[in-house]
């Protein structure tokens, strides 16, 4: 057997360990059997209608998608504007104001989360929903800054130039020209921004205030009291939610980055 | 301020300083309405800050600029009133043709029927009536170029600024473009501030040539005044081919100089730019590559010329035209002379013929 085939066969079995588990999940939402495990006895959506069914976790999904949309539009605004001032303005500090954008992507999260409610707690201020916002906006906002800074820095600023010689004054001359071009950028910057808020559970866990609750937060809660085959269809929606979602937007911006060539 | 009519722009003592770097010294420059200037010299030297200044895409560090008899030091861009082309055109790609063209007019509160008209007109004066509804993309680079000049002039600016705008066309287009560029702009007439490396463009397109030289202005003049009679040896060098040697001034009268040339003997110069040079200084005789008569026939050497055994080192064969590279008494010189039958040949023995009166002189450099 050559070198290549076993290396072949090598990453073959990584991506079945990787993904084998996702599978067995999705497999096992459509089973009718009472217990979530194989073999299957016949396939069945009545678990994705209990799903329906379950208040706590339509009030989790209501949840999790008015943080994940809020997070989305705050740290896109933010990124949008802060990878303007990098890449289009000198100021002193830049470095430093660059390393502290990062920052958030390097540290753990549990490290963040920490933090955040100490600092919260020095400024006697009770957890809520706009903390739980904040938070998350936190974490995502580095991947905004870093989508759009790539594409602003191959958008050449003549263009810019040009808009503001034929009298538009800058405020124009951003939404007319600056924003149209970036908008690819700006469409995937949202959409990490959404999943991987979707997708938090541990800032989430910290910074959640009582009684609400995120779908994954949700899961974590139901898995502490047995392994319903419910678990299972949820984890199936989840999946589809934050591949194709991502999948749908990348496609759409790259129709629109070949149509603005 | 001061206000002088007929004056589109002026610079009055403009500095502008990169850090340590200072990329434009005090400079003063005044431009004529209607005039076709261009900024000419080599990368570095000033030309492109000094037009982005103009523009107001950077700030100078000292002095005023006025366009119109009004200072705009101060006014940012946008309210300026300038038509800027530039190098890699800058068309909006996510718009039509015609909303590129209609960008201007849209900021100057039109109604739309005006904006339609003018757009058509300026699309006419183009002459690419037909490609409104095209993206930039789907253009050729030479349309692209017509259509950058269209935008920038359908808002009837007070200056028309093109930066290199001919650097991206291919050798053929460039040239036709220059024709095209220089017609639209006399037929509107618009003060027109040009920058390019490109001395053949400056002096086929300029009413007058501003030579740059590391953030001075080495000379101001017409194109054939800037050619005929340098001011100083970098503008002689930068324009066409010229040959300088270092020669004495022996003495003068009301019209000429006559200088000896170290081992080549003496000339008689028309005055020209000299006047300043005193008797018994050095000065550096400037011969057009083209003005450099190679001869093998036995011809008699006109009286206020000097005649001089040569030998050619090196041919460089154009066509209609040969450059030579030859060794002129120990002086290693440069002449482009037509070809009537063959061409010289390495090696080969001529004589070098040069008049005086084709000479011009520029003071002494002692890199030269």
């Amino acid at each position: 057997m050559s070198g290549w085939s076993l290396i072949r066969l090598y990453t073959i079995a990584v991506y079945l360990f990787l993904f084998l588990p996702v599978a067995a999940v999705v497999l096992l939402s459509f089973n009718s059997s009472q217990f979530g495990s194989f073999p299957m006895e016949g396939l069945s959506l009545r678990w994705f209608v209990r799903l329906w069914e379950n208040d706590a976790i339509v009030r989790a999904f209501r949840v999790s998608i008015l943080l994940g949309a809020l997070t989305a539009v705050i740290s896109t605004v933010t990124g949008i504007l802060a990878a303007i001032a990098l890449v289009r303005y000198r100021f002193p500090g830049k470095g430093a104001v660059t390393t502290l954008l990062i920052a958030p992507l390097l540290i753990p999260e549990v490290v963040l989360a920490v933090a955040l409610l100490l600092f919260l707690r020095w400024l006697h201020l009770p957890k809520s929903f706009a903390l739980l916002v904040l938070g998350h906006v936190i974490f995502t906002l580095p991947f905004v800054v870093l989508v759009v800074q790539a594409r602003l820095v191959a958008i050449k600023p003549e263009y810019e130039e040009a808009a503001l010689s034929l009298g538009a004054n800058p405020v124009q001359t951003f939404f007319a020209v600056t924003l149209p071009l970036l908008l690819p950028a700006v469409l995937a910057g949202m959409l990490f921004a959404f999943t991987m808020s979707f997708d938090d559970i541990t800032g989430t866990m910290f910074w959640k205030p009582g009684g609400v609750e995120t779908v994954p937060t949700q899961i974590f809660a139901m898995l502490r009291n047995s392994i319903s085959p419910e678990i299972n269809a949820l984890g199936t929606v989840m999946i589809a939610f934050t591949i194709l979602l991502p999948l749908l937007g990348m496609a759409i911006a790259r129709k629109m980055a070949v149509h603005r060539r | 301020m001061t206000e002088i009519a007929g004056k589109a722009v002026e610079l009055g003592g403009i500095v502008k300083r990169f850090g340590a770097v200072t990329a434009v010294h005090r400079m003063d420059l005044s431009i004529e309405e209607g005039s076709f200037v261009t900024l000419l010299g080599p990368s570095g030297c000033g030309k492109t800050t000094t037009l982005r200044m103009i523009a107001g895409l950077l700030d100078p560090s000292e002095g005023d600029i006025t366009i119109k008899g009004k200072s705009v030091t101060r006014t940012p861009i946008h309210k300026r009133n300038l038509g800027i082309v530039f190098q890699n055109y800058a068309l909006f790609p996510h718009k039509t043709i015609y909303d590129n063209v209609a960008f201007g007019l849209k900021y100057r509160k039109q109604s739309q029927s005006e904006i339609d008209a003018k757009v058509r007109q300026a699309l006419d004066l183009v002459q690419l009536p037909d490609l409104s509804h095209r993206y930039p993309r789907e253009l050729s680079g030479g349309q692209q170029q017509r259509i950058a000049l269209a935008r920038a002039i359908v808002i009837e600016p007070d200056v028309l600024l093109l930066d290199e705008p001919l650097s991206a066309l291919d050798a053929n287009l460039r040239e036709d473009m220059r024709v095209e560029l220089k017609r639209i702009q006399a037929q509107v007439g618009i003060t027109t501030i040009f920058v390019t490396h490109d001395q053949s463009e400056a002096l086929a397109m300029s009413d007058r040539i501003v030579v740059m030289s590391k953030g001075h202005i080495e000379q101001i003049g017409a194109p054939e005044d800037v050619y005929v009679n340098p001011a100083s040896a970098f503008v002689a060098r930068f324009l066409g081919n010229s040959n300088l040697v270092a020669g004495d001034i022996v003495s003068r009268s009301a019209s000429d100089v006559n200088v000896t040339i170290g081992g080549l003997g003496g000339l008689k110069v028309p005055l020209g730019r000299s006047r300043d040079m005193a008797d018994g200084e050095r000065a550096m005789v400037v011969v057009r590559a083209e003005r450099l008569y190679l001869d093998q026939s036995e011809a008699e050497t006109p009286a206020d010329a000097v005649s001089l055994p040569a030998e050619i080192t090196a041919v460089d064969y154009q066509g209609q035209a040969a450059r030579y590279f030859v060794s002129v008494c120990g002086h290693q010189m440069q002449a482009i002379n037509p070809i009537e039958t063959h061409p010289y040949r390495q090696g080969d023995k001529v004589r070098a013929v040069i008049r005086g009166r084709d000479c011009a002189l520029v003071p002494f450099e002692a890199s030269a």
